[in-house]
């Protein structure tokens, strides 16, 4: 195993570049569909930088972890293990989930939250080849009139809007870029 | 000067990722209250610790950061929790909205719009816009689950069979995205408009009852009312008595024990940076 990338460090500065990262985070999350651009960091692949820098901002010991089989290597888990201490979960009891599209899987399997605790449901974090050219047409909060991005499937995203208060939330990365649709965005197929 | 003893912007790591992960489930459901574990502050419960423990999760090095307390820059709690800020996460402040990339404030919206560079915080002393017309959380919570809120219009029926109007001035309740109704925080019902369609991400935090909610920008949020009585945002029916303004938010001031009094803006800023326009054209 690979001990310079497990033990590499994770933010060179750690309150100051989380602080950084959540912005980027709170950006992605308020409008859905924009691209935002996180600093460049080691982590083993296939783990994105983006991706990375999504888990040492928000993962830590009390927050279950799926990894999906597309990121299921002993260097991730171990890079996992010792940036976050997030312990290794199956999906349904997962707040955050990892890997490709295929790889996580339908949605359904994850948290959705319940009637009255509607935030207790899983946030999936889905590595991408690339967030452009857009295949989809965003609309509602946070979006003025609407955003376009790359989506793996316009359908399952329709799905998840359609539990509202319900449903899973998304980051979706490609190397250092990272964008977000919460459970409130409309998507229409372009 | 920064406090090296404490960690960037006072809480530690592992607090402020919890509030983190709650502000980002807020965004994703508009108007829902998330639990979080608010934790103790070096300031007492009704001073704005929700508020601090939200802008404490959001500050960069880079923010600039301005406070106000009822449209206030200068007063007591506006001044000591810039200064707190100053001194925990060595970040610039300013008095001037346009300037500022996060606004703390406690029960008004600044007048000059926001823009999409900014975070506006809210502190809020009861966030659950139900809990007066209900006490139990189980309760309430399924109430919300529902979207079931007759009580709340019972409320409203009320002060217009009491006063001939809707009554309440302050903390007028919303329905965010048709879903959620929410609880602005105590600001007047003059800035309802406001917390719509807005270009700046709106977050609220509660310390002491454990909650933070939030409104991504451009949120459809409509204050509630009846079609024969709808919604009226108010003010004083004056002009401000120092730079004139017709359109913004007064505060009324007594000026002596035999009844004079003068309106002025709540919005300090705002109304000195006229102020300062009308001496600057005036002598040209």
């Amino acid at each position: 195993m690979a001990h310079d990338t497990v033990l590499a460090a994770g933010f060179a500065d750690p309150a100051r570049d989380a602080a950084r990262a959540f912005r980027l985070c709170l950006n992605a999350m308020a409008r859905p569909g924009t691209l935002q651009d996180v600093a460049p960091i080691a982590a083993p692949a296939p783990l994105s930088a983006a991706a990375a820098t999504v888990l040492l901002t928000l993962a830590d010991s009390t927050t279950p972890l799926f990894i999906g089989t597309s990121h299921d290597t002993p260097e991730v888990r171990a890079w996992i293990a010792f940036h976050t201490g997030a312990p290794l979960v199956d999906r349904a009891q997962a707040v955050f989930a990892v890997g490709s599209w295929a790889a996580l899987g339908p949605t359904e399997a994850f948290a959705q939250g319940t009637a009255e605790y509607p935030d207790r449901s899983t946030t999936l974090i889905v590595e991408r080849s690339a967030l452009t050219p857009a295949n989809a047409r965003l609309t509602g909060p946070g979006i003025q009139h609407a955003h376009e991005l790359r989506l793996p499937d316009p359908a399952a995203f329709q799905a998840n809007a359609a539990l509202f208060p319900l449903g899973v939330d998304f980051y979706f990365t490609a190397g250092t870029q990272l964008a977000a649709l919460p459970r409130t965005t409309k998507v229409e197929a372009l | 000067m920064t406090d090296q003893a404490y960690n960037f912007a006072y809480l530690d790591e592992a607090t402020k990722r919890m509030i983190r992960r709650a502000l980002l489930k807020g965004l994703a459901i508009p108007g829902y209250q998330v639990p979080f574990a608010s934790r103790e502050m070096p300031m007492p419960y009704g001073w704005g610790t929700g508020g601090v423990q939200v802008t404490a999760a959001c500050l960069t090095p880079e923010d600039t950061l301005k406070v106000i307390d009822q449209g206030a820059d200068d007063t007591t709690n506006a001044v000591s929790i810039r200064k707190f800020f100053e001194r925990t996460a060595d970040v610039a402040t300013t008095e001037a909205t346009a300037e500022a990339t996060v606004i703390q404030t406690r029960h008004r919206i600044p007048e000059v719009p926001l823009t999409e560079g900014q975070i506006l915080v809210y502190q809020v002393p009861i966030p659950e816009p139900l809990r007066f017309l209900e006490p139990r959380e189980s309760e309430t919570r399924k109430m919300h689950a529902l979207s079931e809120y007759g009580l709340m219009h019972v409320k409203l029926y009320e002060d217009i069979a009491r006063h001939g109007a809707i009554a309440t001035s302050y903390a007028y309740p919303v329905q965010v995205e048709g879903h959620y109704v929410m609880d602005p925080s105590p600001i007047p019902k003059f800035d309802n408009p406001k917390l719509g369609d807005n270009a700046a991400i709106q977050l609220f935090g509660a310390g002491r009852e454990q909650r933070i909610y939030a409104l991504p920008p451009y949120t459809r949020v409509v204050s509630l009312d009846f079609e024969d009585h709808p919604f009226e945002p108010t003010k004083a029916d004056h002009s401000c008595d120092l730079c004139g303004a017709g359109d913004t938010y007064l505060d009324e001031v007594i000026t002596d024990d035999q009844g004079s009094r003068m309106f002025v803006c709540s919005d300090t800023n705002y109304c000195v940076t006229r102020q300062a326009e009308a001496e600057a054209g005036a002598a040209q």
